[in-house]
């Protein structure tokens, strides 16, 4: 597997503008890919080089942001014409020959209290129709997978989940809501997920969480990170209310 | 130590550098719009750079000096007055207690800053005091300011026993700050985007050879131009992927949108081109109804430029740290 990984066509490098470098180990939504990019994340932040700002990961790629001049501060002594750029390259492939791929990954589990349908979820019954089933069937489908967090993007703590069945795959409304709540939990094609602050968008709406998924005053500031696995679970309108009221 | 807001202006918020470290999280940057302007307002009141201070944007505050204070305002020229009386810019003020600093009409580029010397008390939310408006989160309780808010800083005003009759006392030297500033129609350098190859030679051209005018839909997310409508060789999906400051997306109406500093972590537009880092700060001083034109460079050509300026301010703070003693 180490060795798969590390012969030629195993990565891509390639350059965000001027301060960050996308390091990519492939092009499809594919759980061994999102295991090096998971590991490869944890190893740079764990022992950054001379630069590094920050990482973000996405299903295909991480994209490492740096500082160009502390990079250069750091090189200038010892060579002339340094490219920042290259400096840095050099220290990611340095790095990624340092992947274990059989390395075990641990997940995290979160269960998210969904209340399904009436006024949490205006799409619940266009989904089921679209699909040919009945909305307790897109219920229990929807509460029955497992799905692994790509990544977390697009708003504070919105995360990209993976794994949704094929039977309740509905396309984004045609024309997007202005605002969305916060907590609602809606489809998109293959996707499923959680908005954790209002704001517009194009997702059929099922249901509603009264689980927050942005803390901004903590640290992590998402509930979920990439690579923990979700389930949602039903819970009732009075459940619903109950929990909301506890959170206050 | 406080200015009271006596009018809020258009949109006045507290911004610093932005919020890193927690892009993986989905939390915004944010931080100032123009870099250059707010961290040449700190220098000048003995600030350290990075220090947050207030962006004023377009149609700007009226406030209320509550202690006796040394200011400077940099960026955008929207005839600052004090007293009635005209403020120059890019250079320290003292400013007595009581006096009315009012923003006028916006003689060029879009957004000020107003530092003070010691910096606003705004304490940080994860290692930040930028205010990221859509979160409600950082700067002033997460919002732009609003009439009567209070906005405290920590003053020197012990150390302030000059005297002097009038209502404020400006430095009689200043910063240059012409290259600090977009010229009539800014020429923005940029390198190609992640997704350059899947336009079709045709847009690729135009996007250099046309100019492009900025919409009235452009805010601190993200500037939306249009010109001729940019098109892909094949209709396809790009998975969402990280994009950053001066990322350049397309969506399907062939209008792109220059990503600024409340950009989203991610993006799923396919992306024609990057604004390199030295010429953001242009950007974020252009109106809507302005026109900017593309001009493309190589990598090298960009992180020269990059660290050329970054030398340059390197001077100036030497400069300034000699001329405050």
């Amino acid at each position: 597997m180490l060795g798969k990984l590390l012969n030629t066509t195993g990565f891509t490098l390639s350059p965000l503008g001027d301060s960050a470098v996308v390091v990519t180990f492939g092009n499809e939504i594919k759980y061994d890919i999102h295991k090096k990019i998971k590991i490869f994340m944890e190893l740079l932040e764990h022992e950054p080089f001379v630069g590094f700002v920050e990482c973000v990961p996405a299903y295909t790629n991480l994209t490492v942001f740096y500082d160009p001049l502390v990079v250069f501060n750091e090189q200038k002594h010892n060579e002339a014409g340094i490219s920042p750029y290259e400096v840095v390259c050099s220290n990611i492939k340095k790095k990624l020959q340092q992947i274990e791929t059989n390395k075990k990954m641990t997940h995290r589990t979160v269960s998210i209290p969904v209340c399904y349908g009436g006024e949490y979820g205006p799409d619940l019954e266009y989904v089921a129709r679209y699909n040919h089933l009945t909305t307790d069937e897109v219920i229990r489908i929807h509460a029955s997978g497992e799905y692994l967090v790509y990544m977390i993007g697009f708003a504070p703590g919105f995360p990209f989940l993976g794994g949704l069945s094929e039977k309740i795959a509905t396309p984004r409304r045609s024309s997007p809501r202005t605002t969305i709540p916060a907590g609602a939990v809606g489809i998109a094609g293959m996707q499923t997920g959680v908005y954790p602050i209002s704001t517009p968008g194009g997702w059929q709406l099922i249901g509603q969480t009264p689980q927050t998924l942005f803390l901004p005053n903590e640290n992590p500031p998402s509930l979920l990170q990439a690579g923990d696995i979700v389930k949602f679970y039903p819970i009732s309108y009075e459940e619903y209310k109950e929990m909301k009221e506890e959170r206050r | 130590m406080s200015l009271r807001v006596i009018k809020p202006g258009l949109l006045t918020t507290i911004q610093d550098l932005g919020r890193k470290g927690f892009q993986k999280h989905g939390v915004i940057v944010s931080g100032a719009m123009d870099t250059y302007s707010l961290r040449i307002a700190n220098l000048l009141v003995g600030n350290q750079e990075g220090e947050a201070v207030l962006e004023v944007t377009l149609m700007g505050p009226t406030f209320k000096v509550e202690e006796d204070c040394v200011i400077a305002i940099t960026g955008g020229d929207l005839s600052p007055t004090i007293d009635d009386r005209t403020v120059p810019m890019w250079r320290p003020i003292y400013v007595k207690k009581g006096a009315i600093l009012r923003f006028g009409r916006c003689k060029s580029g879009c957004r000020a800053y107003l530092s003070v010397a010691g910096g606003y008390a705004i304490s940080e939310v994860l290692g930040s005091k930028s205010t990221y408006l859509r979160g409600q989160m950082g700067g002033y309780k997460g919002r732009a300011l609003q009439v009567d808010d209070v906005v405290p800083f920590n003053g020197h005003s012990t150390m302030l026993k000059h005297e002097w009759t009038e209502s404020f006392l400006a430095a009689k030297w200043f910063v240059h700050a012409k290259e600090f500033l977009p010229s009539r129609i800014p020429v923005i350098r940029f390198l190609a985007g992640s997704q350059y190859e899947y336009f079709t030679n045709s847009s690729k051209l135009q996007f250099v050879d046309s100019l492009f005018k900025v919409s009235s839909q452009s805010d601190r997310m993200g500037y939306r131009i249009s010109g001729p409508a940019l098109e892909l060789q094949h209709k396809r999906d790009i998975l969402s992927e990280a994009v950053s400051n001066g990322s350049i997306q397309v969506p399907p109406d062939g209008n792109p949108i220059i990503l600024l500093a409340d950009r989203q972590t991610t993006g799923g537009y396919p992306k024609i081109a990057q604004v390199i880092t030295t010429d953001l700060s242009l950007i974020g001083q252009l109106k809507p109804g302005e026109s900017i034109q593309f001009s493309q460079v190589t990598l090298k050509e960009a992180e020269q430029l990059y660290i050329q300026k970054e030398q340059k301010l390197k001077q100036l703070k030497v400069a300034l740290s000699l001329a405050l003693q």
